[in-house]
């Protein structure tokens, strides 16, 4: 006789159904996979039990790629073609890039972002940072035995505009539905929150391989609210790595070094580091391909006295945020610490004085960020009933504006304002006549647009000749809930309109990113056909279910009229679904969405009357 | 013109109930919120995005004492007119100059920190004279003015922000 199957309470009876969802923390010196299982968020190991995969990827003459251990084995023979800390290059131009003369790479100086010259050819970041997520994609895939129906990818809080695209574009080349971008911070603190059923103000202090986030949240009743947040995204262990290095270099008076000596010296000098978390001293010895020895020893007082200037450099985003919030020390729960470099102890002690408490450190610094990607992913997926999820409210960290005359800045959205967010301005024209206005977006905290990060530049043609100062230009920008942005503008008395997503400068133009997909299905027409039909199908079927089941929610907002037609685009979308002319399916797609937009309008409108009126009956 | 007391079903006075606010705020966005359509449709997603758009806009603009001000005033048709009107009445800008000659002065973290406590005591003042002028006299235009001195005294309060900064 069969067994009957029961399921566990509160699960799915079919477990199966659950989309499969991942959270990814892309990080400078290492990255991980996360999910949650059963309820449960796990990180995901590979075949051989390892959790975390080095944050770095070989690439060989004959065009094939290594990504991880097998490519930090060989960083010390192969420098040149082995790239590490790759996230310190997304988004970045040549002139951004600290300590570029100790990085042993051939940089090329494309405009806007930098790239490398390997041995398999000219390489993005975000390609390299691709080859990554790819692995973990497929690690996902093997362990979960399914497609994956979405990721979440964390980027640092700090981490500007052209920084956020470009990780967005690395998830799509790697094959990945990027259901959201997430501020480390902020996942760090789901983690934790959840973890702990904390409620309060507190700290996420977030000191990675290469970049530092301060956040300040308030945790109540299922809603995560970022306060405010500020960092740094050019310091991290790395640099602490650095300053041992060149201890190194001058201790041991060594000559300027070859590319692979001085990559073998940043590996002995990050060793070193680790090494005096737990102990007084660090024996450093290594053989120079002179056939010189090194041999130098660091104690825990030279090691802090070298790196005071970084751990105090992190103190001013904190005192910023802490403004920012309108809080002082004290109004502060508690100090949750995340990423490896928080580990070292001078880094501990300096937190702890500055915050008056011992920093909270009950979670593994390295895989937090993961699990509460991983835990977001889950919830995006919509695996988990309304009422046992949370509400997510985050931030931007940098304030977004345009050039105005004289190249000063005129802030349009502030620093530390809650996304999605949307303000627009008007402008008007400097000259008589004036027919065309240069629009140049940028990003940054500085009066001047020279110091602030420039974004993106577009024209408004077309104007009407106009007296100065008549015309009226509505500049409108728009943030979405991955704190990337969108810009467009309009002459309000001729309805000349220009819109752009904004990314040329810094990021890769769109003709790019097609280019590295293709690239990266070896220029196999039929991959990128059979690519295309799948990423369509599950497009299709997830609009086919989300109609049907709004339908079934709110059918009543709907005319017997607007309901049939509804109902006949599904009709027309599912007949198409089993079809592989992925092309059509996209315009059935595009149809239902337009049948629909109406719908989704009411519904929204439907639910704050909802929401409210449940406040009212709440309150008497 | 859109009412933003209307959307969280307030009533429109200066004088509001934070806490009521703040709830209002989260069960909407917890309606509309794109992270919960994070897997449905074009249609439903860009519907999400406008409205938390609105939302967040409509939150930021009544948290802020200046903002709310305007708003509520624009709402009574009176224009705050931050841009064009900067007449000051001149003891006013005495003591704006007296202000800033010791924010100029302060090098320390102390200094700031007592310049901002009596910054933050007349802002309090200000608040409380709005008040009084928008929900009791219902005197818009003259609670114009108050709001035009209020933003200044904002104005001030960034100004020490960027001190901090500058000392630190």
């Amino acid at each position: 006789m069969a067994l009957l199957q029961i399921a566990e309470p509160g699960m799915s009876p079919e477990p199966h159904q659950a989309r499969l969802a991942i959270g990814i923390d892309l990080g400078t010196t290492n990255s991980l996979v996360a999910t949650v299982r059963s309820g449960v968020p796990v990180v995901l190991p590979d075949a051989n039990g390892r959790a975390l995969l080095p944050s770095i990827v070989r690439y060989r003459p004959d065009g094939s790629v290594e990504v991880g251990y097998p490519a930090q084995a060989r960083q010390s023979d192969d420098p040149k073609n082995t790239i590490v800390s790759v996230k310190r290059f997304m988004g970045r131009g040549v002139k951004d890039v600290a300590h570029l003369e100790s990085a042993p790479y051939d940089f090329v100086d494309a405009p806007g972002m930098l790239q490398l010259r390997t041995a398999a050819g000219v390489k993005s970041p975000v390609e390299v940072s691709s080859e990554i997520l790819k692995v973990l994609r497929e690690r996902a895939e093997l362990s979960l035995q399914g497609n994956i129906s979405g990721a979440v990818i964390t980027v640092p809080a700090y981490f500007d505009d052209a920084q956020r695209q470009a990780t967005k574009d690395a998830g799509r080349i790697a094959g990945l539905n990027v259901l959201r971008l997430l501020n480390e911070p902020t996942a760090a603190a789901i983690a934790y929150g959840l973890e702990n059923a904390a409620e309060g103000t507190y700290a996420v202090y977030d000191l990675g391989g290469g970049t530092f986030d301060i956040s300040i949240l308030k945790l109540s009743k299922g809603v995560f609210e970022v306060v405010a947040t500020s960092g740094d995204s050019m310091l991290g262990g790395d640099d602490f790595d650095q300053r041992v290095f060149c201890w190194i270099a001058e201790k041991a008076k060594l000559a300027p070094l070859a590319a692979r000596d001085m990559r073998l010296l940043q590996v002995k000098a990050r060793e070193a580091k680790e090494y005096l978390t737990l102990h007084g001293e660090a024996a450093i010895t290594a053989k120079l391909s002179s056939g010189e020895l090194v041999d130098v020893s660091l104690d825990t007082e030279t090691f802090c006295s070298i790196t005071q200037t970084l751990v105090q450099k992190t103190l001013g985003p904190v005192r910023k945020a802490l403004r920012d919030a309108g809080l002082t020390v004290d109004e502060v729960k508690g100090v949750v610490m995340v990423g490896g470099a928080t580990r070292m102890p001078q880094v501990q002690r300096a937190v702890g004085e500055f915050f008056r408490r011992d920093p909270l450190n009950n979670l593994d610094p390295d895989r937090v960020v993961a699990l509460g990607a991983a835990m977001q992913a889950n919830v995006l997926a919509g695996n988990k009933p309304q009422g046992e999820d949370w509400l997510l409210l985050d931030v931007i960290p940098l304030s977004l504006g345009i050039e105005t005359m004289g190249g000063l800045t005129e802030k349009i959205i502030p620093r530390n304002t809650t996304i999605p967010a949307g303000r627009a301005q008007e402008f008007t024209t400097f000259k008589d006549g004036q027919t065309g206005m240069s629009i140049h977006v940028v990003q940054g905290e500085r009066e001047l647009v020279s110091d602030c990060r420039s974004l993106a530049r577009f024209e408004l043609k077309g104007i009407p000749p106009m007296a100065a100062g008549a015309a009226r230009i509505r500049v409108a920008f728009q943030v979405d809930a991955d704190g990337l942005l969108s810009v467009s503008a309009k002459e309000s008395t001729s309805g000349v309109e220009a819109s752009i997503i904004v990314k040329p400068s810094y990021g890769l133009a769109d003709a790019d990113v097609e280019r590295m997909l293709r690239d990266s299905f070896d220029h196999a027409r039929e991959d990128m056909h059979a690519r295309a039909l799948a990423e369509q199908r599950v497009d299709g079927q997830r609009l086919i279910e989300a109609t049907r089941a709004a339908l079934a929610a709110d059918e009543a907002l709907l005319s017997l009229e607007e309901k049939n037609s509804i109902v006949a685009a599904v009709a027309g979308l599912e007949k198409l679904l089993p079809g592989t002319d992925h092309r059509k399916i996209k315009k059935a797609v595009e149809a239902l969405n337009r049948a629909t937009d109406e719908f989704a309008a009411r519904r929204m409108d439907a639910g704050i009357k909802r929401a409210l009126a449940g406040r009212k009956i709440g309150s008497l | 013109m859109q009412n933003h007391f209307d959307l969280f079903g307030l009533p429109p006075s200066f004088s509001i109930d934070g806490e009521t606010l703040e709830r209002s705020y989260r069960d909407i966005q917890s309606k509309v919120h794109p992270d919960r359509f994070a897997h449905a449709g074009d249609a439903e997603r860009r519907a999400s995005l406008q409205w938390t758009t609105r939302v967040n806009e409509a939150y930021r603009t009544l948290k802020d004492p200046v903002q709310r001000a305007r708003h509520l005033l624009e709402l009574h048709g009176v224009d705050v007119a931050f841009e064009t009107n900067t007449a000051m009445p001149p003891e006013f800008l005495v003591q704006q100059m007296e202000l800033r000659e010791t924010l100029e002065d302060a090098k320390d973290a102390a200094a700031l920190d007592a310049l901002r406590s009596n910054l933050r005591k007349q802002k309090r003042q200000l608040v409380e004279s709005i008040a009084e002028a928008i929900d009791g006299k219902k005197d818009y235009s003259g609670a114009a003015g108050l709001v035009r001195k209020l933003q200044f005294l904002d104005r001030l309060d960034e100004e020490i922000d960027a001190a901090y900064e500058a000392i630190e």
